[in-house]
């Protein structure tokens, strides 16, 4: 059945990637703007991590440029960070989904530590070393929100047969 | 954690899915992307082909925000409007009853630098703009405004308010343009202090709507409450332009320069409308270079002025 329908909610994933990229430039008050979770990483991440064979590192680089292209960044920056977070993900997919929720927690953190670690690293070189501290709320307030981005996500892949 | 050790589980691991190949080849791509993004800046089709694909994201994510202006317009009462107006009418009254002093005084101005000899102000027309809410890299101070290249936006543009300098076009998509604020940790802007002519530079930091003037020598005749205006030199921002407000002034003797800290004169925190201007005459770069004798002349006027 999986063969037959290849492309099969295609727009599911799309519409998950646009929802996210939508929410990571939602205007915020200025005060709340150091906690935005990372939207695009966690959707890959979840994407990665139960549809391997579907969403990896080639569309994580085009989310990433697209998120490059909102924020106002280098071209490239989110792109490389992404595809590290879609390799990692890609790596220990098969243990993770096995995984209870606070031990995926733990995963996503770490994940989402090598993406803030690469964008970091990137401004550093830029000459943008300033809030450095604050650069660590977004990965705290993404991998506290994982278990509902976990129902969400996989409630509408059930819903819809994204597979 | 036993799981994650390779040599209990090989099969876990199978690297199929992630290709490393291709893995290998995404990450230099980015890498290379980067490169030359950073030191050629001549990816302008690759940044507007994806300014396009994004434009959609970021209308709606203005939208709730022009559909509540919108709506705000259409149910104005007629007796608000009324109000409005006449509060419209007033201050407009006023403003022309300031601009006929300026226009007397700008024409002196001009005699008196036909006298010395100075360049001529740049003079130029504005136009105006609306930022758009889209939220952008939080450690850095950019904004999204609805002009782009179709309206006659071009890189480096100087973009003001009704009260300063906000900032400068750093790229111009064919729908939309990136500006960099004043305030930005990258942005530095030739400024003079307009109560004594002294000229240095502000550059922004970490805080909005704040700058630091970091080369300000401990003697330096500056106060809090001082005006801080564009010098124009460099040439990317016209002269005279107000910049900001000294907040603090503090002299230590331990180091070479003061501690100088202003608040942008521009409404950079919740403004929404700005001003793109541009010059009359081709950028002053050229302009400048031939007449040295201004520069030199205002340093001693800043000295003598000090009792």
């Amino acid at each position: 059945m999986r063969e037959l329908s290849a492309p099969r909610g295609v727009w599911v994933i799309a519409a998950t990637y646009l929802a996210a990229l939508i929410l990571t430039v939602w205007p915020l008050p200025q005060w709340a703007e150091v906690f935005r979770p990372a939207w695009v990483p966690l959707v890959t991440i979840y994407w990665c991590l139960w549809l391997p064979e579907r969403v990896g590192v080639i569309i994580a680089f085009f989310a990433g440029l697209l998120v490059d292209a909102l924020s106002g960044t280098l071209l490239g920056e989110h792109a490389l960070a992404l595809v590290l977070v879609a390799w990692a993900a890609l790596w220990m997919h098969l243990q993770v989904r096995v995984f209870p929720w606070w031990q995926q927690c733990v995963v996503v953190l770490g994940i989402l530590a090598l993406h803030a670690l690469v964008l970091f690293w990137v401004d550093g070189m830029l000459g943008y070393t300033v809030g450095a501290a604050m650069r660590w709320m977004p990965t705290l307030v993404s991998a506290a929100l994982w278990p509902w981005i976990l129902q969400v996500l996989s409630r509408s892949q059930q819903r819809y047969h994204v597979g | 954690m036993a799981v994650f050790r390779r040599q209990r589980s090989p099969q876990l691991f199978s690297s199929r899915p992630a290709g490393a190949l291709r893995t290998l080849f995404m990450i230099a791509t980015s890498i290379m992307l980067m490169v030359y993004d950073h030191q050629t800046g001549s990816l302008k089709q690759i940044h507007a082909a994806l300014a396009t694909v994004v434009w959609p994201v970021q209308v709606i994510v203005d939208a709730p925000h022009s559909l509540l202006t919108w709506a705000g317009e259409k149910l104005a009462t007629h007796r608000a409007l009324l109000t409005e107006n006449e509060q419209l009418k007033s201050q407009l009254l006023q403003e022309q009853a300031t601009l006929q002093q300026f226009a007397a005084l700008q024409q002196e101005n001009q005699r008196l630098r036909d006298l010395m000899q100075a360049a001529a102000q740049v003079t130029g027309r504005v136009s105006a703009a609306t930022i758009l809410s889209a939220a952008l890299d939080p450690f850095r101070h950019l904004v999204v405004i609805d002009k782009g290249t179709h309206d006659g936006v071009y890189q480096g543009q100087t973009v003001l308010d009704a009260y300063g300098i906000v900032g400068q076009v750093t790229r111009a998509d064919p729908l939309a343009s990136e500006v960099t604020l004043i305030s930005d940790p990258g942005q530095a802007i030739q400024v003079e202090v307009n109560r004594t002519g002294l000229r240095t530079l502000a550059v922004g930091n970490a805080e909005l709507s704040q700058l630091t003037l970091p080369y300000v020598t401990n003697s330096a005749d500056i106060k809090e409450g001082d005006l801080v205006v564009t010098s124009g030199l460099g040439g990317h921002y016209p002269a005279g332009y107000p910049v900001g407000i000294i907040t603090r002034f503090d002299r230590d003797p331990a180091e070479p320069f003061a501690h100088v800290s202003a608040r942008t004169a521009a409404d950079l925190s919740s403004g929404r409308e700005v001003l793109l201007f541009w010059p009359s005459q081709p950028p002053p770069q050229t302009e400048l270079a031939p007449k040295p004798a201004p520069v030199i002349k205002v340093v001693p006027k800043s000295g003598k002025k000090r009792p």
